[in-house]
């Protein structure tokens, strides 16, 4: 008589599939996962405690450092949800400039969900491919802000500086680059047998388990429920531009990184819309003060991010400081999914499933 | 406000346990009795609000307000649940059982916020170490190794 026994199995912290300091640990029978619990906090940083100790302008550089390959949409959040509590106008331009920083962004932010969802599945090729696209739009960044990974490049009313001369030029060029590459991906992975056979009913995520676990960004909408607060409710300009929203059918691992590359296309078609409307005039607010000083009272202003529905909610107590800022990030929603979508598959599914549901750790911990 | 019907329904049934009542645009912000948090959550879920953004505190020193906020995506309504809870009795039942996203949120009002969920199924710390002292986002925590900044504003 056979006897077989469960088996524990430590995968993380330190482990080149885990996108970050993840530990998981799996209780397995055979290759079989009985059971995945996931530990969190080894990046864990106390920014919702710092922040409360600095003004909040301090604060702006702060939110680069939490999800930290898309820092422009935690700076386009954070701003947004003072510049409501203060009552800011943002000037027209600043907006069109957001937006296409923010679209831009999302781009070099799939792009390596997209390249790194491949190399979980041993795909070399479309990472190193992705990574040479994101360097294009990374030189961008620098040539607007000077910076390639934390940008600090929002301010409360607008942005720190105006598009130099070049830049739009620079930008179309990437587009026109851009797009012929999008379609060679597509083929290179999404239709790639191995791919498919790898990604294809795998981490079924069901609609239900979506909603209830706050799932929101391509992992929602990979289990098909239409939901973008780009369109919901339009923040900053949005609701003048003119996008879809890619949806999912089967809301598998293959499903989720479609809807990353669908949503390329869609961004760079806002950058392109974005581009040929800029409005001229100021990119900063008149009168915003220096000493920043919202009135009492609370807010939460959603957006959504690379990662699904990013939102500050803010206590003012009428001081230059927050009384209180929590940050509802995506990937930590995202990621408590984990038990429930890797239970019963092989253990060479994990990493698969997990490069799929994207965490960054810098948003996870905080 | 574009649905007033369920906002009808809801005050109708639980009009006596919610002590303040506000909306605007498409967000209601609803203060409720702490006691009565279970099966408000249960009616809320069954009339669509079945998506979790999240939940958090607010330290205001005397009491910890608890801040829930959930979404209906049919009716296209965000809404801001708020439990007040005294210094004195940080207790609050969990609804992990109704939404599973409030499994980890809820775990992370405990770690920070020192809030202990009733009924929650592996309340533990989830961000700091599990032999940390103190919950670090209570305004009167103190930490030794933090080091005294003057004040300039």
């Amino acid at each position: 008589m056979i006897r077989t026994e469960e088996l524990q199995l430590n995968m993380g912290p330190q482990h080149p599939s885990t996108h970050g300091v993840l530990r998981i640990v799996l209780r397995l029978d055979g290759e079989v996962i009985v059971e995945a619990i996931p530990h969190i906090g080894y990046l864990h940083r106390g920014i919702e405690k710092i922040a409360e100790n600095r003004t909040y302008t301090q604060v702006i550089p702060l939110t680069d450092r939490l999800d930290y390959v898309s820092s422009m949409m935690n700076n386009f959040a954070y701003v947004l949800a003072v510049e409501e509590l203060m009552g800011i106008e943002v000037p027209e331009r600043a907006s069109f400039i957001r937006i296409i920083m923010a679209e831009l962004q999302r781009i070099a932010s799939h792009l390596i969900a997209f390249g790194t969802g491949g190399l979980d599945a041993g795909a070399m090729t479309v990472f190193l491919y992705c990574f040479r696209e994101r360097e294009r739009i990374l030189e961008l960044f620098e040539m607007v802000c000077g910076a390639r990974l934390t940008y600090n490049y929002f301010r409360f009313g607008g942005v720190s500086q105006d598009f130099p001369k070049e830049f739009a030029e620079s930008a179309r060029n990437f587009i026109k680059y851009m797009r012929p590459k999008l379609d060679e991906y597509e083929d290179l992975l999404l239709n790639n047998y191995i791919f498919q056979k790898r990604t294809k009913g795998v981490g079924v995520l069901k609609k239900k388990d979506a909603l209830s676990y706050g799932a929101s960004g391509p992992v929602l909408r990979g289990s098909g429920i239409k939901r973008d607060i780009r369109k919901e409710k339009p923040y900053s300009l949005y609701d003048r531009f003119d996008f879809e929203i890619p949806v999912g059918k089967n809301g598998d691992t293959w499903d989720r990184t479609w809807v990353r590359l669908e949503e390329m296309r869609q961004s760079l078609n806002i950058v392109e819309q974005a581009l040929d409307g800029l409005p001229s005039g100021k990119v900063k607010a008149w009168g915003v003060p220096r000493m920043i000083k919202p009135p009492p009272g609370e807010v939460y202003r959603p957006i959504e991010s690379t990662r699904g529905e990013l939102g500050f909610y803010i206590v003012s107590d009428g001081s230059a400081r927050p009384y209180r800022m929590k940050v509802r990030s995506p990937a930590f929603s995202n990621l408590s999914l984990i038990p429930v979508v890797i239970k019963g598959h092989q253990i060479a599914d994990v990493v698969v499933i997990l490069g799929s549901l994207d965490p960054v750790f810098g948003e996870v911990d905080r | 406000m574009k649905n007033p019907q369920f906002i009808k329904e809801i005050k109708k049934k639980f009009g006596k346990v919610i002590l303040d009542f506000k909306s605007y645009n498409d967000e209601i912000i609803l203060t409720i009795d702490k006691t009565s948090l279970l099966p408000l959550a249960k009616e809320l879920k069954k009339i669509g609000f079945e998506y979790f953004s999240f939940v958090t505190a607010v330290d205001y020193q005397e009491r910890i307000i608890l801040v829930y906020r959930l979404s209906s995506f049919k009716d296209k309504v965000n809404l801001i649940l708020k439990a007040i809870l005294p210094l004195s009795d940080l207790k609050i039942d969990s609804v992990s059982s109704i939404w599973g996203g409030a499994n980890w949120h809820e775990r992370e009002v405990f770690d920070l916020f020192g809030v202990v969920f009733d009924h929650h199924p592996d309340l533990r710390r989830i961000l700091l170490p599990e032999n940390w002292s103190g919950h670090p986002l209570r305004k009167d925590y103190r930490d030794e190794d933090v080091v005294k900044r003057k004040e300039y504003f």
